[in-house]
């Protein structure tokens, strides 16, 4: 009945009762109110995108249930990025970056800006049902929309069919688990010697790699071997590859030995800037889980070499019990492909391997 | 009737937990500690964070906090059955120690606070402790955390008193106690088994 009658209330607001208000309420937050106040779109429009802003599409996409994504950055003219730390970009203030989530049609565009202070500011602009208006969404996000006809015929078991618009703090979580709140625009994740069997790796039309970002004098500082021999995972064969590049993308943001979960002694996060070699494996391959989902075995390993059913790691991908699945927000379906990506991996390393 | 009289016991003391909260308390003396702990403790102290993390033992005179476990959560030991069904008006179920609690939400646990570094916060820094009570998710960024926990009131915290919290929580005795896991409600643990197998 109480949920009920919050749909129903979710509802009444995605016909426009809260749009006025948001505009209204988050002028605070320092980014427009509208989409297309933010410089993606030529004036008077929202659908052709100004010339100086770039698309570009990372290699090793983050799964959001299924959603067809668009990726744009625009830098102040005259800067570029610093990228004398190859695995921490320094982008300049006022960098934008954008990321559509499409479901037969526009839903969000989620906008990321870095403000003069240096900080960086977080929005999500959700689409109004004809496409002429994206308005912010309240910092608090908005859950449990009604899921458009699209997505749940692709993502059935997504729980009560719904879509969510992430809160601002949903955003920060994953962004400021990094050493750099840019995400997915990286020297691995636009290196020009992509991954065939990454999933959901679709390439935008005129997306920017590491070369041509390079060309157009928007890196300075970037190493010279990073152009000569683009990154790349190095892995045992062509699985482990995609299944740890999968793993970088995905929960490497947070997973990783910079950041405040270094404190779980385990990376999923590739370096490409003097990698140690085998430096996510050693902190994954037989290692001892902390978490031990119900029913699973005290000793039960992050990965089990050899058996996926006693790899937590497998478990949680393939959960979507709030209190179990990864990753723990920004998903409601689980990613079936890359799930049987990553069996396929975990069922082929040998069973002598482990950790130590 | 004995297990009656146990509830009621229990029930009295946790309310005069809350009442003595409620009470304009004393600082804390300082026995040569730094201030923060010193506040972090006074806070602790007057927040109510025993209430849930320092498991209740029954002694002779009744229920009494165990302060040999002070703030290390539920105790690893104690193995509960399935809480009973949520029927009716009456929706939460608290175990008898205090520290495990089953409502719509499933069966959560109190949470091991003290610095033992594989079971409790002695591999966190601050700033997570602060990332976590903001956002109320573990870690800052992983599962949310569960009811009864009142995060919606301890977000509110400022830095500082959150800092001090965490020093305090730092410099008492680790105790090593592995807290359980949150179990789900038991309809939303068959709907993901069914998604997930599907």
């Amino acid at each position: 009945m109480i949920r009920g009658g919050l749909n129903c209330l979710l509802k009444l607001a995605l016909v426009g009762v809260w749009l006025p208000i948001a505009a209204r309420a988050d002028g605070a937050r320092g980014i427009p109110q509208h989409l297309g106040d933010t410089g993606l779109y030529v004036a008077g429009s929202l659908s052709q995108v100004n010339s100086d802003v770039l698309p570009f599409s990372p290699q090793y996409p983050l799964w959001s249930d299924g959603a067809a994504k668009r990726r744009w950055i625009w830098l102040p003219p005259g800067t570029s990025i610093d990228a004398s730390r190859p695995d921490a970009w320094e982008f300049p203030i006022g960098t934008r970056l954008w990321k559509e989530f499409a479901h037969g049609r526009a839903l969000e565009t989620r906008y990321l800006e870095r403000a003069a202070d240096g900080n960086w500011r977080f929005g999500s602009y959700v689409w109004n049902a004809d496409g002429s208006d994206a308005v912010l969404a309240p910092a608090a996000g908005l859950r449990d929309l009604p899921a458009p006809l699209s997505m749940t015929r692709e993502s059935r078991d997504s729980p009560g069919e719904r879509y969510t618009i992430p809160s601002e703090n949903d955003c920060r979580a994953c962004h400021e688990g990094a050493p750099v709140a840019v995400l997915g625009f990286s020297a691995l994740q636009l290196s020009p010697d992509r991954d065939p069997l990454a999933p959901h790796a679709e390439r935008l039309a005129g997306s920017v790699d590491l070369r041509q970002l390079a060309a157009r004098g928007l890196l300075r500082n970037l190493p010279q071997e990073f152009l000569t021999h683009p990154p790349r995972i190095a892995a045992a064969n062509p699985a482990e590859r995609a299944a740890l590049g999968y793993l970088h993308g995905n929960c490497g943001n947070c997973h990783n030995d910079e950041g405040p979960l270094a404190v779980l002694d385990m990376t999923l996060a590739q370096r490409v800037a003097a990698p140690a070699p085998g430096a996510v494996l050693r902190s994954i391959v037989g290692v001892q889980s902390q978490f031990v989902p119900a029913g699973a075995p005290a000793d039960a390993a992050r990965i089990a070499p050899g058996h996926l059913a006693a790899s937590v790691i497998a478990a949680r991908m393939s959960s979507r019990d709030p209190l179990e699945q990864m990753p723990p927000l920004g998903t409601a379906a689980v990613d079936r492909e890359a799930l049987a990506l990553v069996a396929r991996w975990i069922e082929g390393l040998p069973v002598h391997s482990s950790s130590n | 009737m004995q297990s009656l009289k146990m509830l009621v016991r229990i029930a009295f003391v946790v309310a005069a937990s809350f009442a003595r909260a409620a009470e304009p308390p004393a600082p804390a003396p300082n026995h040569g500690q730094s201030e923060g702990v010193t506040r972090g403790k006074y806070l602790v102290d007057t927040s109510g964070c025993h209430d849930c993390h320092t498991p209740f033992k029954m002694t002779e005179t009744g229920p009494a906090r165990d302060m040999e476990r002070m703030l290390s959560g539920h105790p690893e030991q104690l193995e509960l059955p399935p809480a009973p069904p949520a029927n009716g008006p009456w929706l939460v179920s608290m175990a008898g120690t205090g520290t495990a609690f089953a409502g719509p939400w499933g069966t959560s646990f109190a949470a091991n606070l003290t610095g033992d570094k594989d079971t409790g916060l002695g591999k966190w820094t601050s700033r997570t402790f602060i990332d976590t009570i903001r956002t109320g998710r573990h870690l800052g960024r992983g599962r949310e955390i569960l009811p009864p926990m009142p995060i919606p009131v301890y977000k509110n915290f400022t830095d500082q008193d959150l800092t001090a919290i965490f020093a305090y929580l730092q410099s008492i005795p680790a105790v090593k106690n592995k807290v359980p896991v949150p179990r789900p409600p038991v309809a939303a643990a068959a709907a993901a088994n069914t998604a997930a197998g599907s």
